[in-house]
């Protein structure tokens, strides 16, 4: 079946204007009461292990699928395509929000069709991320970009922002496509195919508020007791993701600095153009050189706003995205160590405790399976996100290197021109007019 | 080597034989050093001299090697010598000094004159000055600019005693004040209006390129961080941390590049400036122009006044308003006598007034035409001289992007083996 599934299903809900609509015959269906994820009508689960059910049942087959670091993700195995693009705002009569178009081509079996085409809004990538998470707390998910910049007071409907934000969208979503686990989530599989009413519907289901309340009480408790018998490696761990935090950081702050500085700089460059154009206007012999020199200036003025922007647009959000990876490394190391302080305080209830003992037996086993699951998926990802950070990183710094190499190389044109235009003037012994 | 591009733009000068100086006579300011005396007002003060180095032409040529005459000066005689120049030849556009303060400096540059950086450009600046005025065609025989690069003791006794400071003073004077010409002679009203306008250009041109050095460095120093980072970042990582380390260190060649590269542009700058100080020294002739005219004007019209005095003295009719008229009028006429004794007297002002306007009308025309020379002269050499200083602003922009290129080319090469 090919063509692409689009939503129509028109909304019973609010009503809701779409602005700009370029996505003619087709009616965008924004509940808002997807805002407020609520008590969920599904109070059943009594413990935090069920919501790890979808990998509970296999998850000793996951373990061995889990070996992924001989994996090479080639652009040829590569059967999954998703693109974030086309901002467009919707006016409530509550709220104003963006949503971008998600496209999904693919030739995987588990897709009804292989084109998919939805608008999806930033909460609901914020819901597809916490459900990544719940689902696999020891698992590196990519970082969003921030819900809210508040440096620099950029607003939120600004156009730069705009595409900063889509993009970092779509290599969010690209991100969770190549991982070996999260691509096969049904969560993802959903977010990238449904209606939105569907949409709503699949986001009402899942732990509600209470089981996720207790996740976290727990989480708490485990934090506050904290673990006792951290394998060494998990402390290594810990101290490279603090490590790596403030170095990540600091390479960021640098990088922004140097923008300010190049603008700066670009500031008083674009005043020297124009007064060398000045100075010709009072001369006769000179008019020539100097209206040249000053053509010469502003081409670099315009070199230099290209590659600031370039810096702009290519190394700042990548490195803004791994200082939002570290926060994710520390996060992720905290919630295996969480699992483990579980552990620990139910072995030693199970040591003193007389009673139940069985239930306890039970449980105990349960939570060592999860933390062995979690340590061992911990483990691997963490190879396979350290050598997608080296890819990353490697990739946009040489990617910098390049285009600065390439700035230099067009100023040097611009400044090799002039030098020929007057050696030729030399050569012609004088009055060429070469305006 | 600006002596010897000196030298071959003495040869292409027009054919007039004259005996420029550095024909004949090697000429350089070779070292700069710190003495403390006692001043005019018996302080202590800490002052620089320059050794300016004399050697003939010729010694090196015949293979020998003498050692150079030598001689100290401090800035304050240059600048002696400069005005004793400025007041002898007041018709020519004379060579400017380098900067007494540093001005037009971005924050790296210090603006005291002690600091070596600055002595040394004043070094190469004064070195500049004594080459200009020894190619110049009139100014290179002068007699007092001969001693001053011979004569260590006495030379300032030997400037005095020429009496240059009375004219000075009244030069300065008439200079100072105000006064409008009827008839100046257009190409200089223009002169001095190009003056006026390089003057302004080449401030506000030197006044942004410094604020351009100024973000420039900030923008290279701030890429030494990188440096820093990096490698404190390869020291955590495995398979990253060549790669990383070594991408640092061209990070630092990258910061650590800048210096050499505002260097070298200061010396743009002060190519810039000596034309700065050239266009007041071309406004000084235009000036000195209009204070010739005025003078003729003046002596012109006194000489008219007094020839209609002597009309109407002779005719018996007044036409021009006058105290001796009114009071004639009111007190009765003169007595033929006295008549007779005013007309005689008149006449005798009448014929010196004549001598003093043809006089003054020579002045000028000499002038002018004296002038008008040396400011065709002064037009070809400036045209000449910035045009290389633009080619030389382009070479130095053409080495900072190679320099860029490499750096960011080994830079990549390394993060490529990240």
């Amino acid at each position: 079946m090919s063509g692409s599934v689009v939503d129509n299903t028109v909304s019973s809900g609010n009503s809701s204007v779409a602005i700009p609509t370029d996505i003619s015959g087709q009616i965008l269906d924004i509940d808002e009461d997807d805002d407020l994820e609520v008590f969920s009508k599904d109070t059943t689960l009594s413990d935090g292990s069920s919501l790890n059910a979808s990998m509970q049942t296999s998850s000793a087959s996951m373990i061995n699928q889990y070996k992924f670091e001989e994996e090479e993700e080639d652009a040829d195995t590569k059967d999954i395509f998703v693109t974030v693009d086309n901002p467009e705002s919707h006016v409530t009569a509550i709220e104003t929000y963006i949503t971008y178009r998600v496209e999904t081509k693919t030739t995987r079996s588990e897709f009804d069709s292989s084109e998919f085409e939805v608008r999806r809004r930033y909460q609901d990538f914020l819901w597809l991320k916490g459900r990544l998470e719940e689902a696999h707390p020891t698992l590196i998910v990519h970082p969003l970009p921030e819900k809210f910049v508040m440096k620099g007071m950029v607003e939120r409907f600004n156009e730069d922002f705009i595409e900063t934000r889509r993009s970092a969208l779509h290599k969010f979503l690209n991100k969770i496509a190549e991982h070996p686990i999260f691509s096969s989530s049904e969560d993802f599989k959903i977010f990238l195919t449904a209606g939105s009413g569907e949409l709503t519907s699949h986001k009402k289901q899942g732990p509600g508020f209470l089981s996720r309340m207790g996740e976290t009480v727990k989480a708490v408790a485990a934090a506050v007791r904290g673990v006792r018998g951290r394998p060494q490696e998990f402390t290594d761990m810990q101290e490279y993701a603090e490590a790596f935090s403030q170095k990540i950081s600091s390479i960021d702050k640098v990088t922004q600095r140097i923008v300010r500085e190049q603008k700066e700089y670009l500031e008083e460059l674009k005043e020297c153009g124009p007064t060398y154009a000045l100075w010709s206007q009072s001369e006769e012999e000179l008019a020539e050189p100097l209206k040249n020199v000053a053509g010469c200036v502003d081409k670099c003025c315009k070199e230099t706003e290209e590659q600031v922007k370039h810096l702009n647009d290519h190394l700042i959000p990548v490195l803004h995205e791994y200082v939002l990876c570290a926060d994710t490394l520390k996060a992720v190391l905290r919630r295996r160590d969480n699992i483990q302080a579980d552990f620990e305080v139910k072995t030693e209830a199970l040591a003193t405790k007389k009673a139940d003992r069985d239930a306890m037996r039970d449980e105990l086993d349960k939570v060592e399976d999860r933390l062995e699951w979690a340590n061992n998926a911990l483990k691997s990802d963490w190879t396979r996100w350290q050598k997608g950070m080296r890819t990353d990183l490697r990739s946009a710094f040489n990617d910098t290197a390049e285009r600065n190499v390439s700035y230099y190389e067009k100023c040097l044109a611009v400044w090799e021109s002039f030098l020929q235009s007057q050696r030729t003037d030399a050569e012609g012994n004088g009055n060429v007019d070469f305006s | 080597m600006r002596e010897r591009e000196m030298q071959s733009r003495g040869t292409d000068m027009p054919t007039q034989e004259r005996k420029l100086l550095l024909k004949k006579m090697e000429i350089s300011v070779a070292e700069a050093e710190k003495r403390t005396g006692k001043n005019a007002v018996n302080m202590q003060e800490t002052y620089t001299v320059y050794l300016i180095e004399t050697r003939p032409v010729d010694a090196a040529s015949e293979g020998t090697n003498p050692v150079p005459d030598s001689l100290w000066r401090r800035y304050s005689e240059f600048e002696l010598l400069r005005n004793y120049l400025l007041v002898t030849y007041p018709f020519l556009v004379v060579p400017p000094l380098p900067e007494k303060r540093a001005e037009f400096v971005w924050h790296k540059l210090s603006a005291d004159n002690m600091d070596p950086d600055f002595v040394e450009r004043r070094r190469v600046g004064l070195e500049n000055f004594l080459l200009r005025v020894a190619s110049h065609p009139d100014l290179s025989s002068d007699k007092i600019f001969y001693s001053f690069l011979t004569e260590e003791n006495g030379w300032k006794e030997t400037v005095f005693e020429t009496g240059f400071q009375a004219k000075a003073d009244s030069r300065l004077k008439a200079l100072n004040a105000t006064f409008r010409v009827k008839n100046p002679d257009k190409r200089f009203a223009e002169m001095k209006h190009y003056g006026d306008e390089l003057q302004s250009v080449i401030s506000q041109l030197l006044r942004v390129r410094a604020r351009a050095a100024d973000r420039l460095y900030g923008v290279y120093k701030v890429h030494g961080n990188y440096g820093r980072v990096f490698s404190e970042w390869s020291a955590i990582e495995k398979e990253m941390g060549d790669g990383l380390q070594s991408a640092g260190h061209h990070m630092d060649a990258y910061a650590a590049s800048v210096d050499d590269i505002l260097e070298e542009e200061e010396h743009y700058a002060d190519q810039l400036k000596e034309y700065l100080f050239y266009a007041d020294a071309l406004r000084a002739v235009c000036r000195k122009h209009e204070l010739t005219q005025y003078e003729l004007e003046m002596a012109a019209q006194d000489l008219t006044s007094k020839k209609q005095q002597r009309e109407e003295l002779a005719t018996g009719t007044i036409r021009t308003f006058s105290l001796k008229g009114v009071t004639s009028k009111l007190f009765g006429q003169e007595t033929p006598e006295q008549r007779e004794a005013k007309l005689k007297m008149l006449e005798t002002q009448i014929e010196e007034g004549e001598e003093l306007v043809k006089e003054r009308n020579a002045e000028c025309e000499e002038f002018v035409k004296s002038a008008w020379v040396d400011i065709e002269r002064f037009k070809e050499q400036k045209d000449h001289d910035l045009r290389e200083a633009l080619i030389s602003y382009a070479i130095m922009q053409i080495s900072m992007c190679k320099k860029g290129i490499q750096v960011w080319n080994n830079a990549k090469e390394c993060f490529s083996k990240m």
